[in-house]
Formats: structure tokens, C-alpha cells, sequence
């Protein structure tokens, strides 16, 4: 190594590749180290079958044409396979699918569609008025720092500006339950199911759980690529590899195949990793895109932590509740009543379905008919089928971590059900199947380094949320040990393909000298 | 006939005697009008059976304001708190965990379960009995509107940020988790014996149309500790004669002071003319004259059955609809010949004397919950017994009992509307489920009363039966109670309010909202104020 390395990132996962991106353009030697054998993590595009390819992520409503802009992104390969891809709450019986597109619904009675203008618009209105801070480091409480002064006064401002009426709304309404929420604007239960779905999905939170599906429905509309929901071109896995490209352009080091045993910490600063392969790599600044779970205890060591931080981390929740189902497909499935499925199809028909496939997880099993949010990306993207054939990428709801009886015995079952459920709709299924791939909370822990198998690295929620992301003493990208970083999905805002958490946490870096 | 007073409150609950109490001694010529034939709302004593006093509804109390309590002299006027002994909760297997008041005891006793537990409990305590002491400050405040640019407003919420900073920064995160995150997360957090969370987590859901892991029932586990019994705060107690001994001791203070309580009057409306309330109309026509209105009935049905729509305005009324008032509780109250006998207590035990409950796991208390979102009574439901007459022999002759039995949960609505046969099913249930732990508690039984939420709103006119007048829940609470722009007790047309526990700070009989309500009329007729301040914990 010629020059000594200014920061080490563990893991390649997209909030690591921008947070490298953005260390390597400001002029920093950098060196991503990572696990598997290609770059992404969970928006990697990986084949699951010969000749089929799939991403765990598979789609980008949260990134912004910012990111795309400064790393310059398309220059390095970055396309969109859909702009807009419209969501379909389909009905079971093949009569009556809810079509949401543009920012109006068809499909629905005129009181619905009329309510669904007043619902978007208001939610748009508080979306934009939280946008900004998204991409901001939080506010630490009575700090004295001028920063975090006027961080809060700036979001105290931008609310007020909402308006008295607005503003009030906002506050009734950012606790709300979905399902209250939705039995407040909307009539149609399929409809309500289907707006429902994004404010819980990937949560261990169900239509009835107050608190969070606002705000994680705002969190969902942070995204500008497009107006609608963006599938990338090549699967997640292209903006993957277009943000890898991104980095090493800028003059960052990616190693793959290079999973980190242990953060070295010397006389309480973290001043290099240790490789499994017993390499020993130094550096100023080591930054972990892991979740903090595993970059707490397993990368760095309670040892270096005082207690009350490792309670903190070790209380948050991080069993994931959401299974990933791949298809590989001969042929196009029909879904009644459906002439082309080419949206992303919710298969939930009321919310109530939802509560009950959430409360068998509750005790541990799983529901017989479970709901999904059903993408065929191989009809935006012929690269990732053979030609003529596709893939069925689901998110099956719920599935939980601690299974009773375990994985290794349920697994089989999981997936009858998950096919089950889909056949209710597309009939046909079973006969395309040609090959399958059905990722548990358990199978995401093992293969991507994700501690309970959780997108999120943490629950998305409100007691764990800004200033308490993932906790205190380590919410602004820092750490209690100095040297040490967090960029990943548990540190503010979240998960999801967004690249905040490790634009942020590179400019909270980039300050420090 | 037209009559004619300074103000008028519909409804003789203990807020609306409150609040008319406090009116009265501001100098107000009150008149209180009660639908029953008898006052207290849901605090309130009634022989239902010769020989025995009912606390029907409400059965303990702790979140009675003590400076209230002082102010109106209410010892004098009959008012005796006596704490009561701890609550043991009984596990299937025939063992019991026992929260004692004592506490070195009570660390005794979940030591016995488990020592991690034991100490952790010590942290639980302080970490929970923090977040009373800050919550404690603002019980007898109105709460600030915090999209007001008023000097009052803005004073308000620099109070409120000075309580907050004044925990120390560490402790406002904590805080702001624990105030949106559930029960079961908050307590999974301290303990690992399941006996110890099923213990502890019953506070968080009673009252409540949520389950243990819902977000939000952490803070409902705060408002079940913030009261306090002759200062010892968290501590629950029973009142002498019967939760109707409070509302008959603030009803002795409000005559008092020269006000007057009509029974046997259910209003039919509040008369606006001209965007002001000028009186109400009775159910037999009379129509009674007043310059304030104040509604002691819950926000929704204030605003969607004693207002006209076309007195309030459009908004209003929908926010009323929406309003969140689900029934979930039940209250099966039953009249003993005897003791009932709990094997798993050896005779003469000092804990026979305290409330019981028959929990062993907070997944068993989800369960029930999950049924009540079925829109059924639980089979397996979670039971409060509190043995009001060991403690106060007022209630039966001696050798005889009262016990007041509150369920969690019961809907609101069942499947067909409720029946008497389905109420009595609903009864038979809870017996069931104590019978498992005490044999011969079914032969003691003189006489008992079941209560679904459909008796609860025939009876008290507390919509759907919910206990608090409305959820418990963020987009309820505080600055959001009942509804935005609606928390300071002012209603959408002059001269009318509100003072139930649908108002900041809810439900648990405080007395606070009447309180709090009388300051702001007093405030706007430009009197001097009458209602104390909270008092200041140390």
C-alpha cells in the first residue's frame, strides 16, 4: 500500500459504496472491504437459478436524483428499467383491481378516488416539509452546538410553515395506526390494504400498530427519481454496481471477498481492521456499514463500550418479519383479470388479512395465506430472465425471525403457502415454476451479515427514529470509540435504497478535519 | 318555564362536579344536570343488593389531584383514601408473583422468580417513577397549543421545555422513546421472567384497545403510576364507602358554595344562538337558561348528539366521528358470603387482602387482545379482582364481601349486538377463569352484576363503554385531546366547553379536566382564579 489509508469501510453495501464515493471525491484514500464475492449487499443482483436473476431490494422509491447528480451515476452505468411503475392492489377474484398511478386511482368508486387526491396531497405537503432532513445529521439534545440549534429550529420552522390547520393534522396524524388512517379517508377495504402496505411492510408492525406508519409512509414518498415507484435497470444490483464504479472512479479501493473478523482498537481509538484472513489493514477512520448489532458486538467488542451504551444497542429490535420469495418462470403466469402484471401487485385484499397473517407471527408461525407485494421485473428488464421467461420477486408478509420449530423445518411449508397464496390470483403458477428461491429473516442473517435478517438493521419506528437512530451517543455517525463510524441503515434515516445514512455519515466524516 | 344560571355542566361525573364546584366558588350561580337518578357518573357507590355497596365502575383511585382533594376540603365532606395491600398475580402452575407496597418485600418477592429480575425492577422503578414526577407537572395545566403564537402558548411550551431539559439530556431520548414505543418492548427491555412481565404489563392495557405489544402502551403504563395515594406516588388505594364517596364529597363541596345538582335530567341539547351556547334543552322540553355551557359527556357524543351539526362547524363533526373511543373493557361485580378461598395463598396470608390477578405471560394477554380484535370476548380474559370490602367494611356486613372484578377485554360490539344472554355468557367466562384459581369462589356468589361496554354506555353514557372517554394514545393526548385546536377545554362556539375526561390530561378519575376546565372559564369571564396548581413533587 503506497499511501496510508485516510478511512477503511466495512461492507459494500450501497450506504457504504456512497459513503466511500463521497470520502474518495473529497480526496481521501479509502478501501471498501466486503464480504461477498459482488458489491450491493442487498440490492446486489443475484442469479438464484441459471439464467435468473433477482435483487433482494427490488425497488428504489426512496433514492434521489441528488445522488445520482454528484456521483454522476449514469456516467457509470446507472438506467432506470421503469420510471413509474404503478401499483396494483389486485382483488381476489379477479373483478374489481385498484390501479394506483400518476397519483390517481382507477378502478375505485369516485368518493375513493376524489379522497385519495385530498389524502395525497396532504401527505405530499408534510413529505416536503420533512424532506430536508432526511438528509441531515439529527440534532443532539443540549449539545450547545450551533449546528443542532438550528437543525431543530429548522424543523420547528418548516412545520409551522405548514400552516395552523395543516399543522395540527400533522400532529394527530403522524401517530395514527394505518388503519385508522385509512378508515378516515377511504372506504374501498381493498384499497385501504393496498395504502396500508407501504406503511408497515418490512416492520414488525401490523394496520392496527399506532405510531409509525405515518411517518414511514413519509418516509417511503423521500424519493425524486421519479413520480412513481423506479425499478433500476440490471436489477438493483446496476445502481449497485454504478455506485461501486462510482467510488473506485473517484479513487477508491473495493476488495471483495474480504469479510472483516475484528476492529483494531488501540488505546481506545479504532485504528484498523483485521481481516478473516488475518490481514491486518490500518487506518485513520474505520467505518462500518453493518448494522449495529454486529458493529458493536461482533466487529468492534462490548469491551470497548461502556455498559449502558451496549444495553442501549443491544435492546434495539432487530428480528425481521418480511421472507423474500424469487421465481424463476417459464412463462408469464395469468393473473385474473389482469391483461398485463406489469405493476407491482399487492395481494392483500383487506387490512384485516394483513392483522391476521401479523398476529400467527406475534406467536412465532406464520399464516396459511400470507400477503405479498408481488413484482415481474423481468418484464421492465430482459436481462434478468432467459429469453421468454421471468422472475417473480415477492416480499412475503409476515415471516419471523424465531419461527417456531425453525427454518430448517418450516421452510418447505413457508413456501407451499407462499405459492398458495399467489395461485389464489395467478392460478397458472405452479405450472410456470421452474425454480425457486425463498430467503428467510434467517437466510438474510447468514448471507448478507444482517443481524435478525432485519432491511432495516433496526425497526423503523418512532422510539427509534432521528436523534434516537440507532441510539444516542452514536446518532450523528459517531461513535463512543473515536476512529470508529457507522454508515449503515441502523444509523438515521433508515433503511431502504436511499443512501442517506451514508451520505450523511461521510459528511459528518469530512467535517472532522 | 325558563330558568336561568351563570353556567350549566351536563353530567354529575366527578369532573363535571368539579368543574362546577370550582365554577361555584369562583362565584358562579351552577347548575349541574344528571341524566341518572342518582350522581357520580362512573364514580359512584350503588346497593345493588341488599346489604352490599357496588363500586361499579370505577373501583380504585390514585389519580385524584391531592391539591384538589385539599382545596375543596373533601375529607370533610366524607372523602377517606385507604391504600390497600399489594396485587398478586396468579400463574396456572399454582405459584404467584405478588407486587407488595413495601419495597424491599417486593424485591423479596421477584427475587424469588428471578434475582436479574429483582434488581432490574430497581431501575424499572426509577427509570418509571421519572417519567411520573415530569408527566406530574402537567396534569392540573392546560396543555399549550404548539401552533399558537400567543405569549400564553409560548410561555406554556417554555415550561414544558424547561421540565423536559430539566431531566438531563440522556433522559429526554429515553423519555421520547418510552412515550411512543409498547409495553411489551418497554418491559422485554428490564426483565426475563415472564411472570415479571405479566406482572408489570397489566397497567399498560387496561382501558385500553390495544395489546401489550402495541406502539404507545408504555405511556398508558405511566398513566397508571402518576397518581399518587396521600403523596406516595404510584401507589393505588380505595375510597371509604365506595368510589361514589368522591363524587359525593366534591357534589357536599359544590353545595357549599351555593351549587345546585338536578338528577333525572338528560339533556337533549345544547341551544347555540347566534355562536353562543345560551343553555341546553331537557329531554322533557324544559329549556334552561345559562351563559356557559360546559359538556362533561365525552367529545364524541358532546358533538355528534347534544350539538347540532349545524352549530359546529363541518370539521369538528368529523373529527368527533373519528374520535377514538373503543370499548374494551368489562366489569363483572359480584356480592360474596364468604371469603373466597385461593389455594395458592395459604389462609391468613396478608396478600389475601389485596387485588388479585390471573396472568402468567404477556402472550396470554396479546391473545385476548387478538380476540378483541375479533370483535369476541376473550375465553381466557384478563381479570382485575380487587376486594374493595377487606378494606372497607362499609361496603358489606361483616363476613360478607364485595369484589369488583374489571376485564380487559370485551368489545364493544359483538357479533348480532350484545343480548342479556350474551352478557350473562360474557359473565359466566370470567367466573370460569376465577374458579380455575379459587374452587369455591361460584358458592360464595349472592348476587353479581355483568357489565359489557353496551351496559357501561346504556347506563353512563360513556360512548362504546371506553373508561377514559377516549383512547390513550398520541394522536389523543396532550395538545391533541380530544382533538387539535380544540385542547383547551373551549368548545367551537362561545360560551361552551368541556371538561370530561376526553380533555387533557384523560381519564382515571383525577378530577384534573373539571379543574382544568373551570380555570380556562374563569380565565374568560375575567375572574380571579380559584383552582390550585399541582402540587410539586420534591
Amino acid at each position: 500500500m503506497s499511501k496510508p489509508l485516510d478511512a477503511i469501510i466495512i461492507g459494500a453495501g450501497h450506504n457504504g459504496l456512497v459513503c466511500a464515493a463521497h470520502l474518495a471525491r473529497a480526496g481521501r484514500q479509502v478501501l471498501v472491504l466486503e464480504a461477498a464475492s459482488q458489491p450491493g449487499g442487498l440490492g446486489a443482483t443475484r442469479e438464484f437459478a441459471p439464467g435468473f436473476r433477482a435483487s433482494v431490494a427490488h425497488t428504489l422509491p426512496q433514492f434521489g436524483r441528488k445522488l445520482v447528480a454528484d456521483l454522476a451515476l449514469e456516467n457509470h452505468g446507472f438506467r432506470l428499467a421503469a420510471s413509474a411503475l404503478p401499483t396494483v392492489a389486485l382483488c381476489p377474484d379477479g373483478s374489481g383491481h385498484i390501479t394506483i398511478a400518476d397519483g390517481t386511482l382507477s378502478g375505485a368508486c369516485a368518493a375513493d378516488t376524489a379522497a385519495y387526491k385530498a389524502y395525497q396531497a396532504l401527505l405530499q405537503k408534510f413529505a416536503k416539509a420533512i424532506n430536508p432532513f432526511w438528509h441531515k445529521r439529527p440534532p443532539v439534545l443540549g449539545s450547545g452546538g450551533l449546528r443542532d440549534a438550528a437543525t431543530l429550529g429548522l424543523f420547528g420552522w418548516n412545520l409551522r410553515t405548514l400552516g395552523k390547520t395543516d399543522l395540527r393534522e400533522m400532529m394527530r396524524m403522524i401517530a395514527l395506526p394505518a388503519r385508522d388512517l385509512m378508515d378516515e379517508y377511504f372506504h374501498s377495504p381493498l384499497l385501504k390494504a393496498a395504502l396500508s402496505w407501504d406503511a408497515n411492510v418490512g416492520s414488525k408492525l401490523a394496520p392496527r400498530s399506532p405510531n409509525n406508519a405515518v411517518i414511514a409512509l413519509l418516509y417511503r414518498m423521500s424519493g425524486d427519481l421519479t413520480g412513481g415507484l423506479p425499478l433500476a435497470s440490471g436489477g438493483t444490483g446496476g445502481l449497485m454496481d454504478a455506485l461501486a464504479k462510482a467510488a473506485c472512479a473517484n479513487g477508491a479501493g473495493l476488495r471483495l471477498d474480504s469479510p472483516v473478523a475484528k476492529v483494531v482498537v488501540e488505546q481506545g481509538r479504532a485504528v484498523g481492521v483485521a481481516l478473516a484472513s488475518g490481514e491486518l489493514i490500518r487506518a485513520q477512520k474505520i467505518v462500518s456499514n453493518a448494522d449495529p448489532k454486529t458493529s458493536f458486538f461482533q466487529l468492534l467488542g462490548a469491551r470497548h463500550l461502556d455498559i449502558q451504551f451496549t444495553h442501549r444497542i443491544r435492546r434495539l429490535r432487530t428480528d425481521g418479519y418480511v421472507a423474500k420469495l424469487h421465481l424463476a418462470l417459464d412463462r408469464l403466469p395469468t393473473f385474473t383479470g389482469l391483461a398485463y402484471p406489469g405493476g407491482r401487485l399487492l395481494l392483500a385484499p383487506t387490512m384485516q388479512f394483513i392483522e391476521n397473517a401479523y398476529d400467527e407471527a406475534k406467536y412465532g408461525g406464520y399464516a396459511r395465506r400470507l400477503p405479498m407485494e408481488v413484482l415481474l421485473p423481468s418484464l421492465q428488464d430482459d436481462r434478468l430472465a432467459p429469453a421468454g421467461q421471468h422472475v417473480l420477486s415477492a416480499l412475503v408478509q409476515y415471516a419471523p425471525y424465531t419461527v417456531n420449530g425453525g427454518w430448517d423445518a418450516q421452510r418447505k411449508d413457508f413456501l407451499d403457502n407462499a405459492v398458495a397464496s399467489l395461485a389464489q390470483y395467478a392460478p397458472d403458477i405452479r405450472d410456470c415454476i421452474v425454480a425457486s428461491e425463498l430467503l428467510t429473516p434467517t437466510d438474510l442473517e447468514q448471507q448478507f451479515g444482517l443481524t435478525g435478517g432485519h432491511w432495516h438493521h433496526g425497526e423503523f419506528a418512532l422510539d427509534n427514529w432521528w436523534m434516537n437512530r440507532p441510539t444516542y451517543g452514536a446518532s450523528q455517525y459517531r461513535t463512543p470509540v473515536s476512529g470508529f463510524y457507522l454508515c449503515g441503515a441502523g444509523s438515521h434515516p433508515g433503511g431502504g435504497i436511499m443512501g442517506a445514512a451514508g451520505s450523511n455519515a461521510a459528511a459528518a466524516i469530512l467535517e472532522e478535519r | 318555564m325558563t330558568t336561568r344560571y351563570d353556567a350549566i355542566v351536563i353530567g354529575a361525573g366527578h369532573n363535571g362536579l368539579t368543574n362546577a364546584a370550582y365554577l361555584a366558588k369562583g362565584g358562579l350561580d351552577v347548575l349541574v344536570v344528571e341524566k341518572n337518578d342518582y350522581i357520580g357518573g362512573a364514580a359512584v357507590s350503588r346497593e345493588l343488593h341488599e346489604g352490599w355497596i357496588y363500586s361499579n365502575c370505577s373501583y380504585v383511585c390514585s389519580l385524584l389531584r391531592q391539591s384538589i382533594h385539599r382545596d375543596l376540603d373533601l375529607t370533610r365532606h366524607g372523602l377517606m383514601i385507604v391504600p390497600y395491600a399489594g396485587t398478586t398475580n396468579f400463574s396456572r402452575n399454582g405459584d404467584y408473583i405478588a407486587e407488595y407496597t413495601d419495597q424491599a418485600m417486593r424485591y423479596r418477592e421477584v427475587r424469588r422468580h428471578s434475582l436479574r429480575d429483582a434488581d432490574a425492577m430497581v431501575r424499572y422503578e426509577t427509570d418509571l417513577m421519572r417519567y411520573a414526577k415530569l408527566i406530574r407537572h402537567f396534569l392540573l395545566r392546560t396543555p399549550a397549543d404548539p401552533t399558537s403564537f400567543k405569549p400564553r402558548d409560548l410561555a406554556e411550551l417554555v415550561f414544558m421545555g424547561k421540565k423536559f431539559a430539566g431531566m438531563g439530556a440522556e433522559q429526554v431520548y429515553e423519555f421520547i422513546r418510552f412515550m411512543t414505543m409498547s409495553a411489551g418492548d418497554f418491559l422485554d427491555e428490564y426483565f426475563e421472567n415472564e411472570l415479571v412481565k405479566a406482572l408489570f404489563s397489566t397497567s399498560s392495557i387496561i382501558g385500553t384497545a390495544l395489546g401489550v405489544y402495541s406502539p404507545g402502551t408504555a405511556y398508558v403504563l405511566l398513566h397508571h403510576v402518576m397518581g399518587d395515594v396521600d403523596g406516595a406516588v404510584g401507589a393505588w388505594g380505595l375510597a371509604r364507602g365506595g368510589m361514589g364517596a368522591i363524587s359525593n364529597a366534591i357534589a357536599g363541596a359544590l353545595r357549599e358554595h351555593g351549587g345546585e345538582i338536578r338528577t333525572g335530567a338528560p339533556v337533549q341539547q345544547i341551544i347555540v344562538r347566534n355562536g353562543r351556547a345560551v343553555g341546553v334543552a331537557l329531554d322533557n322540553g324544559e329549556e334552561i337558561r345559562a351563559d356557559i355551557v360546559v359538556s362533561n359527556l365525552d367529545p364524541k357524543r358532546t358533538f355528534t348528539v347534544i350539538m347540532d351539526r349545524n352549530d359546529i362547524p363541518a370539521d369538528l363533526r368529523k373529527k368527533a366521528e373519528h374520535f377514538k373511543i373503543r370499548g374494551s373493557s368489562g366489569k363483572v361485580n359480584i356480592a360474596l358470603t364468604g371469603a373466597p378461598d385461593f389455594p395458592s395463598l395459604p389462609a391468613g396470608h396478608p396478600l389475601r387482602h389485596g387485588s388479585f390477578q390471573f396472568l402468567d405471560t404477556m402472550e396470554r394477554m396479546e391473545r385476548a387482545y387478538d380476540d378483541w380484535k375479533h370483535g369476541r370476548w376473550s375465553e381466557d380474559p384478563f381479570i382485575e379482582m380487587t376486594q374493595s370490602s377487606m378494606w372497607d367494611p362499609t361496603l358489606a356486613a361483616p363476613g360478607h364481601y364485595f369484589v369488583s372484578c374489571f376485564i380487559q377485554y370485551c368489545p364493544a360490539a359483538v357479533q348480532g349486538g350484545w343480548t342479556p344472554a350474551k352478557r350473562d355468557a360474557f359473565g359466566k367466562t370470567v367466573i370460569d377463569q376465577i374458579c380455575n384459581y379459587s374452587p369455591n369462589f361460584r358458592d360464595l356468589i349472592a348476587h353479581m352484576e355483568v357489565r359489557t361496554p353496551y351496559e357501561i354506555e346504556h347506563e353512563i353514557g360513556l360512548t362504546e363503554g371506553n373508561i377514559f372517554q377516549g383512547e390513550l394514545t398520541i394522536d389523543q393526548l396532550m395538545f391533541n385531546r380530544p382533538f387539535p385546536g380544540y385542547s383547551q377545554y373551549r368548545g367551537p362556539v362561545k360560551g361552551m366547553y368541556l371538561c370530561g375526561s376526553g380533555t387533557h390530561p384523560g381519564g382515571g378519575v383525577s378530577s384534573a379536566c373539571g379543574a382544568n376546565s373551570a380555570r380556562e372559564i374563569l380565565r374568560d369571564l375575567r375572574r380571579p382564579n380559584v383552582v390550585p396548581e399541582d402540587d410539586v413533587d420534591e
